[in-house]
C-alpha cells in the first residue's frame, strides 16, 4: 500500500468521526438554553472567522492583497442589497483588476 | 424564530434562495477542486488515490495539507495529523448542525459526511431547522459533485490552474460568500459582537496557531465570551 494510500485510509476515518460526532451522538436531543444561545451565536463567529482567514491568511503569514480589495466589495454591495450571486462576481472581478492595476 | 412560510409559493421562493446560495458557493469551489486534482498529480498520487481523498475525505484544506505535504516528503504521520487538525472544525459543525440534522441513524451518518464549511455556512445562515437542514444538504451534495469532478479534471488536465485562480480572482470568491452569510446576522447585537471577535481571535491566532486553529479557536472564545451577558437579547 503507498503512502498516499494509508495517509487517505486514517485522513478520512479521522475525519468521519470528527464530522459525524454531532449529528450521531447529540442527534435532535434538545440541550440546555445556555448551550443552545452558544449554537446560536457559534455561526456568527465561525463565518467571520472564515472570512478574516480566506482573505488575509496565507499558511502562518498575515498578508494583506487583491483579495482584502474584494471583500471590501462584497461588503459594500452587501450593504448595497445587490443579490448574493452579484455580490460574488463583483467580489472576484474588484480581485482580478487590482491584480491587473497593482 | 421560526419564519417557515405557510404557503407553497413561499417554499418554493425560499427554496429557490437557498438553491442560489448553494450554487454561488459551490461554482466558488470547483477551482480549488481542479487546484487539488492538479496538485494530487504533481505529488505523485494516482488518479484513484486522488478520487479516494475528495469521497471519502473530503475536506478541502485538509486534503489540500495531507497532499502537499506527502509531495514535499512529509511521513505519513504529519501528513495525516496535518489533515486531521485542519478537519477538527468539523466537530464543531457538528455541534451547530446537529438539531437540524435529525432522523433515522443511516440518515444522519450520511448527511455526516457532507459536514463542511460550505454546507455548514450555507446551512447555518437559513431562519427554521428545515431550511437549516434544506441548505446543509443542497449546499453539501452541490459541493461534492463539484468538488469531485473538478479533481478528476485538475489530475487529468490541468497542472498551473493555481495561475487562473488569480488572474481571476476567484480566491475573493469564499471570502464574499462567507461575508455574504454573515451579514444577515449583523443587525443583532450581540451577533454583530460575536462575529467581530471571531473575525479577531481568528486573525490573531494565524501568525501563532497551526492552521484550521484559528477558525475553530474563534467560534469557542468568541461564543462563550457572549453567552450569558444578555442572554434576553441573544435570539
Amino acid at each position: 500500500m503507498s503512502d498516499a494510500t494509508i495517509v487517505l485510509i486514517v485522513l478520512a476515518a479521522g475525519t468521519y468521526v470528527l464530522k459525524s460526532a454531532g449529528p450521531l451522538v447529540l442527534g435532535a436531543r434538545s440541550l440546555p438554553i445556555r448551550v443552545q444561545q452558544l449554537i446560536d451565536l457559534l455561526p456568527a463567529a465561525l463565518l467571520a472567522a472564515l472570512a478574516v482567514v480566506s482573505t488575509m491568511g496565507d499558511g502562518a503569514a498575515i498578508v494583506i492583497d487583491a483579495r482584502l480589495v474584494g471583500l471590501v466589495v462584497a461588503g459594500l454591495a452587501l450593504w448595497r442589497r445587490v443579490p448574493f450571486v452579484v455580490v460574488i462576481l463583483l467580489a472576484s472581478a474588484a480581485t482580478a483588476l487590482t491584480r491587473l492595476v497593482v | 424564530m421560526d419564519v417557515v412560510d405557510e404557503d407553497g409559493a413561499g417554499d418554493h421562493a425560499k427554496r429557490r434562495v437557498i438553491q442560489r446560495q448553494a450554487a454561488s458557493i459551490t461554482a466558488a469551489v470547483a477551482p480549488f477542486g481542479i487546484v487539488f486534482g492538479a496538485a494530487a498529480a504533481t505529488a505523485g498520487l494516482s488518479l484513484i488515490e486522488a478520487i479516494g481523498f475528495s469521497v471519502f475525505v473530503f475536506g478541502g484544506s485538509s486534503q489540500f495539507a495531507a497532499v502537499e505535504i506527502l509531495g514535499d516528503g512529509g511521513s505519513v504521520a504529519s501528513a495525516a495529523v496535518a489533515g486531521l487538525l485542519l478537519n477538527v472544525r468539523s466537530l464543531a459543525f457538528g455541534v451547530i448542525m446537529a438539531p437540524a440534522l435529525a432522523g433515522p441513524l443511516w440518515k444522519r451518518a450520511a448527511m455526516s459526511q457532507l459536514m463542511i464549511d460550505e454546507s455548514t455556512a450555507v446551512g447555518s445562515a437559513q431562519q427554521g431547522l428545515r431550511w437549516q437542514r434544506y441548505g446543509f444538504v443542497v449546499t453539501g451534495l452541490a459541493v461534492f459533485a463539484v468538488w469531485n469532478l473538478t479533481t478528476v479534471i485538475g489530475h487529468v488536465a490541468f497542472s498551473g490552474a493555481g495561475d487562473l485562480i488569480d488572474d481571476l480572482g476567484l480566491d475573493a470568491a469564499g471570502p464574499a460568500a462567507f461575508l455574504a452569510l454573515l451579514w444577515p446576522r449583523l443587525s443583532s447585537r450581540p451577533q454583530r459582537r460575536t462575529a467581530i471577535a471571531g473575525g479577531v481571535i481568528a486573525l490573531a491566532l494565524i501568525p501563532v496557531a497551526p492552521a484550521g486553529v484559528p477558525i475553530l479557536a474563534s467560534m469557542a472564545g468568541a461564543a462563550v465570551a457572549n453567552v450569558g451577558r444578555h442572554p434576553e437579547e441573544t435570539s
